[in-house]
């Protein structure tokens, strides 16, 4: 796999990071020295062997869907500065 | 002592020495299990009305609304908070540099505490007053400062502990855990925030194991292949002991840890993007743009790095060779611990391969480099095993950590290993 300006670009965007050149040109010989240590497990035999998402086996924890208390209004606005009649105000969506 | 020189003393030590984010402005007293406790808390959790930035300038000003399960537990018990404790950023580091304020080791202020909860040990060794540090692991960020800072380090069970309140680094392997200079004040802060809570949807709700013999000792084989004179520290300090091989974790756990921590780091850090709290800017652009625009002005390097690493294998066409490929080879990595434990009581191997290294040392790795120092650290971690580290000596007047592994819910002969060990 070639691990070029342009995929580390593309990767950046999906993860909405704009990145400078002089970061990307930084980048590159790293992320290929860390994905070449990342392609060891390739070797490993997996077939039939399930994944492990947790590393113990969890039950989920359900509740009947009845409301609850929950924060007040003012306090989900607390931290934000960008607000307007008691809502998050956001950036243009379109 | 009283909470006002308690304070002074934390602002004291933290002119020299970086183990705070924020000093509490007073601190309490209770009454409880916790009463003339001190409790300084690791940057990642929730204390209502403290700012808690998890280290990163993308969370400056950020004050929850709320407290993370564990600090109504302390509260309730009488433990008063002293501040927050510095740290890397989100939990990306194994020297605690991945940050603006970076902690100095207390035996030698040219080397690091060790990461990602650098902070905690150092203020944990430093402290003349009655403390106990609440600090977290992913992948060994409680044993490698622990190890560093020559204090004891404890991380439980995945999952016993509630992280209800903790900002995540990654879900399946965040685990809150506690720092101490004895193991009587660990098993006392374990004993009172272990236990299921509805509000953490990975919170076990099961028994630990009672009984807490230790028979057998297994030494991991691969893990000596360190410092001669590291290696000779651990093995003089244990009576009984076999050696046993665990190739897998050896060969793989690295790689494994890595890709599927960055993947989940990758998605747990979506949500910074200068709307609810923390850094905004002005309100300018499309929401693309804007969003862009904060996450770049304000997560740090490493935090880019493994966002743009964790994005990477995720992606379709890369997704199955890598996330799920390790998530399949975890599996493995777990089979391969469940099995020595049928033979053996604890696992040992040394905390860290090497004893705490001066920054300018640092500044020569490069990140892989890095992320090869969690080599001893990162296996129980990834199969979720509770695990501690202890002094076992110094080298070159820095302390040298020695690890006990023990299998799932086995929190117990941990302590028992640590009570030993104090005798």
């Amino acid at each position: 796999m070639k691990i070029d300006k342009e995929l580390i670009k593309r990767v950046a965007n999906n993860a909405r990071l704009n990145l400078t050149d002089k970061e990307i040109e930084e980048f590159i010989p790293q992320f290929k020295d860390i994905l070449n240590v990342f392609s060891k497990i390739s070797e490993v035999n997996t077939d039939n062997v399930k994944v492990s998402i947790h590393p113990i086996e969890i039950k989920n924890s359900m509740r009947e869907d009845i409301p609850e208390k929950c924060i007040t209004q003012e306090d989900a606005l607390k931290n934000t500065k960008h607000k307007k009649d008691g809502y998050f105000k956001g950036p243009a969506a379109i | 002592m009283s909470s006002k020189d308690v304070l002074k003393e934390c602002k004291n030590i933290n002119k020299e020495y970086n183990y705070f984010n924020t000093i509490a402005s007073d601190a309490k007293e209770g009454s409880g299990k916790l009463k003339s406790y001190y409790i300084s808390v690791k940057d990642c959790i929730c204390v209502k009305d403290m700012e808690t930035t998890s280290g990163s300038e993308i969370l400056k000003g950020y004050k929850p609304i709320f407290n993370a399960t564990i600090i109504d537990k302390i509260i309730k018990e009488g433990g008063s908070i002293i501040g927050k404790t510095t740290q890397d950023e989100f939990g990306f580091g194994s020297f605690n540099v991945n940050t603006k304020n970076i902690p100095k080791n207390p035996f030698d202020k040219t080397r690091t505490c060790g990461g990602s909860s650098g902070g905690a040990a150092g203020i944990t060794q430093k402290a003349s007053f009655k403390h106990i540090a609440i600090a977290e692991s992913t992948g060994g960020s409680i044993a490698c400062p622990a190890s560093f800072c020559g204090i004891i380090g404890f991380t439980p069970t995945y999952g016993l502990v509630s992280r209800y309140g903790l900002l995540d680094y990654a879900n399946s392997l965040d685990k809150i855990g506690i720092m101490a200079k004895n193991i009587n004040d660990i098993e006392l802060m374990f004993n009172i925030i272990k236990g299921h809570d509805k509000k953490d949807s990975t919170s076990l709700n099961l028994e630990l194991n009672k009984d807490t013999k230790i028979k057998k000792i297994g030494v991991i084989k691969e893990t000596l292949n360190v410092d001669p004179e590291i290696k000779d520290l651990i093995l003089s300090k244990l009576d009984n002991y076999e050696l046993v091989s665990l190739p897998s974790v050896e060969k793989y756990s690295l790689a494994t840890y890595y890709i599927l921590a960055m993947a989940e780091a990758s998605t747990n850090l979506a949500k910074y993007c200068g709307m609810r709290y923390g850094m905004h800017e002005e309100l300018k652009g499309n929401f693309n743009e804007y969003f862009s625009k904060v996450r770049s002005n304000f997560f740090g390097k490493e935090a880019k790095r493994r966002i743009i690493l964790g994005t990477f294998t995720r992606m379709a066409g890369y997704r199955n060779a890598y996330y799920l490929k390790a998530a399949k080879v975890r599996t493995l990595i777990i089979n391969e611990y469940k099995k020595a434990f049928k033979k053996y009581d604890l696992l040992v191997s040394p905390t860290m391969p090497i004893i705490a290294p001066k920054f300018s040392e640092i500044d020569k790795l490069t990140p892989l480099e890095n992320y090869m120092m969690d080599i001893m650290t990162v296996g129980p971690n990834l199969a979720g095993l509770p695990h501690i580290s202890l002094n076992v000596g110094f080298k070159d007047k820095m302390p040298v950590g020695i690890m006990f592994i023990a299998d799932h819910l086995n929190d117990n002969k941990l302590i028992e290993v640590g009570k030993k060990w104090e005798m």
